[in-house]
């Protein structure tokens, strides 16, 4: 159960360049208001960052374009049964045995 | 429609407590379970001790940053190139958190540090999706959430270094997909609880695009970054146009 000391200054090194994008809008913007464009750009940021992330789960594997085949046949369950119930729990619980499934199938058809 | 945003259920009459946080939670919880026990399993692979794992989980405190970590800290990195890397990988949280604090504005300074110092792209979707029809939000709601997560990714990251060397193969439960779905689950929420459907498409479609050719040519984590920035003022010029 022992730290290492070399291993601590990496953490708390890696743990302050963390804290810090994290906390600083919180600081910032809780004492001066944004402009009108600001709001309206930050407004899309939601949208962009799930697709960006999505994207990147789905089509990225170790830096080069190759979209997983069965990671686009789970991914449209999922899509539907999120846009049909609107939760996120049968969400998740659909995508995981669709992938389940997609791999079986994928590894027993020819 | 609030009525039926969410699986579980809410109470009619200020439903914004710390409960209610934790409850809005739980459905993220098997997403980030199975990427806590990969960190976990992939931490100890790494050489780490338990009381390193976690320190680091309940520390750093983010997914994507301990997986490089590790691999890094094991491959002889110097400290300087890891704490570099991890930076630039984080950076995205830096719009995250822009996006939500000006919802918390009317807290004091403390509380916005305490609930910016946990956010992750989870309590992120969360809470954004929530937050999107508010003018204020609720601190002990987000802390709520925040602190089951937190929890929640701690044990995780234990579970893998301890019990890691049992479960073989994960991916044969489709388990490592409980992540992309969740992150599936978030957008689609988003998209529908707004009125911009045509807008959103095309930012959505931008970031796609941006992410895949950023993870490409630069990196995985600038790919997520310069999508949002790229996507986002996409979006502002399209609503101009409109």
């Amino acid at each position: 159960m022992e730290v290492r000391w070399q291993f601590l200054w990496v953490l708390i090194g890696a743990s302050i360049v963390t804290l810090i994008p994290r906390v600083l809008p919180f600081i910032v913007l809780s004492r001066i208001r944004l402009p009108d464009w600001g709001l309206r750009w930050l407004n899309h940021v939601p949208i962009a960052v799930m697709s960006a992330l999505i994207a990147q789960e789905l089509l990225v594997t170790d830096g080069s374009f190759s979209p997983s085949p069965e990671g686009m046949i789970a991914a449209l369950p999922a899509f539907a049964v999120a846009y049909k119930t609107r939760s996120l729990l049968a969400t998740v619980v659909t995508g995981v045995v669709a992938m389940m499934l997609a791999r079986y199938a994928l590894a027993v058809l020819p | 429609m609030s009525g039926k945003r969410w699986s579980l259920e809410r109470p009619v009459n200020g439903g914004e407590n710390f409960l209610q946080g934790v409850k809005d939670c739980l459905p993220t919880v098997l997403g980030y379970l199975s990427i806590g026990f990969a960190a976990g399993v992939v931490e100890k692979t790494a050489g780490m001790s338990i009381a390193e794992i976690i320190l680091m989980s309940a520390v750093l405190y983010a997914g994507s940053a301990q997986f490089i970590f590790a691999a890094m800290l094991a491959a002889g990195n110097p400290a300087i190139s890891i704490i570099f890397t991890i930076f630039f990988v984080n950076l995205r949280h830096l719009l995250m958190s822009a996006a939500i604090a000006p919802y918390f504005r009317h807290l004091p300074v403390w509380k916005n540090v305490l609930l910016g110092s946990q956010l992750t792209d989870e309590t992120f979707g969360v809470a954004i999706a929530q937050l999107s029809e508010k003018v204020k939000g609720s601190g002990k709601w987000m802390f709520g959430l925040n602190l089951t997560a937190y929890l929640n990714w701690v044990l995780a990251n234990v579970a893998g270094a301890v019990f890691g060397q049992w479960i073989t193969s994960p991916e044969k439960l489709g388990l490592d997909f409980a992540l992309s779905a969740m992150f599936i689950g978030l957008f689609t929420m988003q998209w529908l609880a707004r009125s911009k459907v045509g807008a959103d498409l095309i930012v959505a479609a931008s970031a796609v695009a941006a992410s895949v050719i950023g993870a490409v040519f630069v990196s995985e984590s600038v790919g997520v970054f310069i999508a949002i920035i790229i996507a986002a003022s996409i979006g502002v010029w399209v609503e101009k146009w409109k």
